[in-house]
C-alpha cells in the first residue's frame, strides 16, 4: 500500500491534457494532486497531441510537491496502451483508470503498467494506480476494486456517468449519491486507500460547493476532485482544523514524544491512556494544520 | 554613451536634442524656473466660434506644437475631427504633444505623418498600427516618451511649449468654464488636460453640451480658455471605459492578486492611514477586493488612494475604508460618477499627481503601488513600452512616477504564452530597477536585494515562495526557452525620458 497514511489528498485538480497553458500553470495553485486528463476532456483528434504534451510537461515542468496523476483512456479504446507507456516512461506518480467496473480491470492495468516499467527501466511498482467508479456495477464492485492491487492509492466516485447509469441526475442535496458515496468510501477505508469525492461543476454556486464539501468532509472523504483552481482554497478551508483541534493534537503529539523519551510503550495524557486512533487523528490534524499554514514545520502556531 | 542602467544611447541624437543620460532616481532639491503662457486679453460676452475650421485657421501655423488629452480613451471623437481639419488645411511640421495616444487616433496620426503635417511626437505611449509604423522608422524625428509626471514637468519647464491645446469636454459654457463630469461622454477627472489648460498659449475647448453661464464646478476655467467650439459629439460614452471593469475569474490572475495582497498586508506599510495606488486591469481590481477584506479584518483604513481610479476604489471610499481619493483620471463610469457626487474624491492635475520638479507631488507621499510589466529583468528594470518583437506597444503612463512609492510592487506572470516576462535584460528600460521593490508572479515573489528590510518582513510568508530574481528568470527560461536576440537597425525611432527629463533608454527601428 502506497503511503496513503502520509499524503494529504484534499484536492485533485483536473487539467485538460490538451491545453498547454493550463498544463504549464497547473503547479501554481497548491493542489495536493494534479490530474492531467487524456480522456473525456480531449477530443479524438487531439488524443496523440495531448499525450505528447503531458509527457513533455512531466519531463520538463516543476510541479513542486504535488502528486501527479493522469487519467488515461479506457482499455476499450485504441489509446489505452500508448497512454500507459508514455505516462510510465515519463515517471507519472499515479495512473487513474476511468469507468472501472471490476477488479480484473485493475489487475490487467497492473500487468500493463508492470510491462511498461520493465520496458522503460522504471522501478517496478513505482507507478501507483487509482480507479474511477462511474457506474452501478463499479459501485457494487468497489470493495474488490479498491483491494485489487498493492499499487492502488485511491478510489474516486465520478457522479456524472454514475447518475446517468442510475437513470437520474444530480440534485442539490446529493441524495442520489448517498449509497455510492458510502460504498466508495467504505471500500477505500477497508482497503486502506484514499477516497475522492466527485466534481462540482457549477462555479457560480459557491454556497452549494461549500455545502457539498462540508458534507463529504463529515463523511470522511480524503478530498474532492476539482474542475477549477478557484475551488482549491475553498476545499482547504473546509478541511482546515480548528484551533481547538490543533491544541488537542499538539498535546497528543507531546505525549507521544514524552513516551518516546521515557522509552515507554504506553502513551498517556492527563493520566489517561491514548489509543492508537487518537494518535492517528492527531497526526492527521497536524498535517492538515501545516498544509493550511496554521502551524509551521515544528508545529508552532503561526500568528496571523 | 551609456547611462546608469547600462543602456547605450545614441550620441548624435543626445547631442542634437541636448539630452543628459539618466543617472539616478533621486530628484534632489533643485531650484526650478517655470514658464508662463502668453495671454490674449478678452473681455467679450462669449468665445464661441462656428467651426473647427475657423478656430484652426485662427490658431494653428506651420511648425507649432499642438496638444490633446486622452481622457476619452478609445471613445475619443475630438482628436480625429481636429486633425482632419488640420491635415486638410495643408499645415506642416507640427509637433504633436498629447497626454497620450489611444488606438482610435492611430490612423489619423499615420496619415498626418505621411502628409508631413506631423513631424514630431511626444506622448506617454502608443500602440497598434501607430507603434508599428514608428518602430519601422516611418517618422523622421524620434518620438519622445514621457511619463504623466514628466509631461507636467516638461510643460512647466518649457520643454514642451504648447501653442494650441484642443481639449474635448462633455460640458462648457460660452466663456470656457468646463468639467469632465456632466453630459453624455463623461470621463470624470480632467487631470491631464488641466496642464494644457494652464500652460498652452491658446486653449480651445470642444464640447457637445453648451451649458448656461457660469458653468460650475469648473475644472477648466474661463481665465484659461480662448475659444469654445460646439461639435455634434465629443466622444462615445461606451468606449471611454478602459480595460476590465469586473473582477477577473482567471485563476492565475487571482493567484497573483492574492499574493500581491499578502505582500502588502505583511509589509511595514500596512497600517492605519496608509496610502495606495492600484491602476486598472483585472488583476488590479482583484487586488482591491482582497485588500478590502484585509483592511476590514485588520481594522485598517487608508488615508488616500491615488492615480487612475476605478469603481472598486470609489466603493472603498463610499464604504469609509479610504478617506480620500486623489483622482487624476477615471477608468470607468462608476469612478467618474463618484467624483461627481463624493466631495472626498479630489480632482488633481498631472503636476499635483506626479511632477518630480514640484513643491511636493502626491506620489512622494505614496506608500504602496501595484504596477504591471511587459518585461522585468534581473536588475528589476521594467519595460512597459516595447513588445517581445521590439515594436512599440505600450505607454509609460504613471509607471516611473508611482514607482517612487515606498513599496513598489510589480505584478506580472512569469511567462505569457511562450514569452518570458522575467528576462536577463529588458528590451527597453522604462522604470529603473532602483525604484522597484518586489516582483510578484504566480510562482512566487522576488525582493529587490537592496531592500533588506523587506527581505526580513516578506521572506517567510506562508504559501508565498521567495526566489531571487535570477532564479525566477531561470525558471522562466526553463519553461519557454531562450529566444533569438531581437534585431534592430542603428536608427533611433524614440527616446524614453526618465521623469526628471534625462534619457533612460532609446528605442531603435526594428529589422524585419
Amino acid at each position: 500500500m502506497a503511503e496513503t497514511e502520509e499524503r494529504l489528498r484534499r484536492t485533485m485538480m483536473f487539467v485538460p491534457g490538451n491545453n498547454p497553458a493550463m498544463v504549464k500553470d497547473a503547479g501554481i495553485y497548491g493542489a495536493d494532486s494534479i490530474m492531467f486528463d487524456l480522456e473525456d476532456a480531449v477530443s479524438m483528434a487531439e488524443k496523440d497531441a495531448a499525450r505528447a504534451l503531458v509527457y513533455e510537461a512531466l519531463k520538463s515542468q516543476d510541479y513542486g510537491n504535488a502528486e501527479l496523476v493522469v487519467r488515461i483512456n479506457g482499455d476499450d479504446t485504441p489509446y489505452y496502451h500508448n497512454d500507459i507507456k508514455a505516462m510510465v516512461k515519463a515517471g507519472i506518480d499515479v495512473i487513474r483508470l476511468p469507468k472501472t467496473e471490476t477488479a480484473d480491470m485493475i489487475k490487467t492495468l497492473e500487468a500493463d503498467v508492470l510491462a511498461a516499467e520493465k520496458e522503460f527501466g522504471r522501478e517496478e511498482g513505482s507507478t501507483h494506480l487509482m480507479a474511477a467508479i462511474e457506474s452501478a456495477k463499479g459501485v457494487l464492485n468497489a470493495p474488490a476494486i479498491a483491494a485489487a492491487s498493492d499499487r492502488m492509492i485511491g478510489i474516486a466516485l465520478s457522479a456524472e456517468d454514475y447518475t446517468t447509469d442510475m437513470k437520474t441526475h444530480r440534485y442539490p442535496d446529493g441524495a442520489e449519491l448517498e449509497f455510492a458515496r458510502n460504498m466508495v468510501l467504505h471500500a477505500a477505508r477497508a482497503a486502506g486507500i484514499a477516497a475522492f469525492d466527485t466534481v462540482f461543476t457549477n462555479m457560480d454556486d459557491t454556497e452549494g460547493f461549500y455545502r457539498e464539501t462540508r458534507y463529504i468532509h463529515q463523511l470522511g472523504f480524503d478530498g474532492k476532485s476539482l474542475v477549477n483552481p478557484r475551488q482549491i482554497a475553498m476545499v482547504n478551508e473546509v478541511y482546515q482544523p480548528t484551533a481547538k483541534e490543533i491544541a488537542n493534537a499538539k498535546n497528543v503529539i507531546n505525549a507521544i514524544e514524552e513516551a518516546r523519551i521515557k522509552g515507554s510503550g504506553v502513551i498517556s495524557m492527563n493520566g489517561q491512556m491514548v489509543d492508537r486512533p487518537v494518535v492517528l487523528r492527531a497526526q492527521r490534524v497536524m498535517r492538515l494544520a501545516k498544509a493550511s499554514h496554521l502551524v509551521d514545520e515544528e508545529g508552532n502556531t503561526i500568528e496571523k | 554613451m551609456k547611462n546608469n542602467v547600462n543602456r547605450e544611447l545614441p550620441d548624435d541624437v543626445m547631442a542634437a536634442l541636448d539630452y543628459k543620460p539618466y543617472e539616478t532616481t533621486n530628484i534632489g532639491n533643485p531650484d526650478i524656473q517655470r514658464v508662463a503662457p502668453s495671454v490674449h486679453v478678452q473681455t467679450g460676452d462669449d468665445k464661441l466660434v462656428d467651426s473647427i475650421e475657423d478656430v484652426v485657421k485662427a490658431t494653428v501655423k506651420d511648425g507649432m506644437t499642438i496638444s490633446f488629452h486622452h481622457h476619452f480613451r478609445n471613445g475619443d471623437f475630438v482628436f480625429n475631427k481636429v486633425m482632419r481639419v488640420i491635415i486638410d488645411a495643408g499645415i506642416k511640421n507640427l509637433t504633436l504633444a498629447p497626454s497620450s495616444l489611444t488606438g482610435v487616433m492611430n490612423d489619423m496620426v499615420i496619415e498626418a505623418i505621411k502628409a508631413g503635417t506631423v513631424t514630431n511626437i511626444t506622448s506617454s505611449g502608443m500602440r497598434g498600427s501607430l507603434g508599428d509604423f514608428v518602430s519601422h522608422g516611418n517618422l523622421k524625428n524620434p518620438v519622445i516618451f514621457r511619463s504623466h509626471g514628466d509631461r507636467a514637468r516638461a510643460i512647466e519647464h518649457g520643454d514642451i511649449k504648447i501653442d494650441v491645446a484642443f481639449l474635448g469636454v462633455p460640458n462648457a459654457d460660452k466663456l470656457g468654464n468646463a468639467n469632465g463630469m456632466d453630459g453624455k461622454a463623461v470621463f470624470g477627472s480632467l487631470g491631464y488636460a488641466l496642464m494644457d489648460a494652464q500652460y498652452a498659449n491658446k486653449v480651445v475647448l470642444l464640447t457637445d453640451n453648451l451649458m448656461p453661464y457660469p458653468n460650475t464646478p469648473a475644472s477648466i476655467k474661463q481665465t484659461q480658455v480662448d475659444y469654445v467650439v460646439q461639435v455634434d459629439q465629443v466622444g462615445d460614452p461606451d468606449k471611454i471605459g478602459s480595460g476590465a471593469t469586473r473582477f477577473t475569474k482567471d485563476p492565475k490572475e487571482l493567484k497573483i492578486a492574492s499574493t500581491v495582497n499578502d505582500v502588502i498586508v505583511n509589509s511595514p506599510y500596512f497600517k492605519d492611514g496608509f496610502s495606495f495606488q492600484t491602476g486598472s486591469g483585472g488583476a488590479a481590481l482583484a487586488v482591491t477586493r482582497y485588500l478590502r477584506q484585509a483592511m476590514i479584518d485588520n481594522k485598517i483604513k487608508a488615508s488616500f488612494a491615488l492615480g487612475g481610479i476605478t469603481k472598486p476604489t470609489t466603493d472603498l471610499l463610499k464604504e469609509g475604508l479610504i478617506d480620500r481619493v486623489m483622482d487624476v483620471q477615471d477608468f470607468d463610469k462608476g469612478a467618474a460618477d463618484s467624483m461627481h457626487t463624493n466631495p472626498k474624491q479630489q480632482e488633481i492635475d498631472a503636476s499635483w499627481y506626479a511632477d518630480p520638479d514640484n513643491k511636493g507631488a502626491m506620489v512622494d507621499q505614496l506608500d504602496v503601488v501595484i504596477l504591471s510589466a511587459l518585461e522585468i529583468d534581473t536588475k528589476f528594470n521594467v519595460n512597459v513600452m516595447t513588445g517581445s518583437d521590439g515594436v512599440i506597444r505600450g505607454a509609460v503612463g504613471g509607471h516611473q512616477d508611482a514607482a517612487t512609492a515606498k513599496l513598489t510592487i510589480i505584478s506580472a506572470p512569469l511567462v505569457r504564452g511562450r514569452i518570458a516576462t522575467v528576462v536577463p535584460d529588458v528590451t527597453t528600460v522604462v522604470t529603473p530597477g532602483d525604484s522597484i521593490d518586489v516582483l510578484v508572479t504566480e510562482y512566487g515573489i522576488a525582493i529587490n536585494p537592496k531592500r533588506k528590510d523587506l527581505q526580513e518582513s516578506l521572506g517567510h510568508l506562508a504559501g508565498v515562495p521567495v526566489y531571487t530574481i535570477d532564479e525566477l528568470q531561470k525558471m522562466a527560461a526553463a519553461k519557454v526557452g531562450t529566444p533569438k536576440p531581437l534585431e534592430f537597425t542603428d536608427r533611433t525611432v524614440a527616446l524614453v525620458e526618465y521623469r526628471d527629463g534625462s534619457v533612460i533608454d532609446a528605442i531603435h527601428e526594428v529589422k524585419d
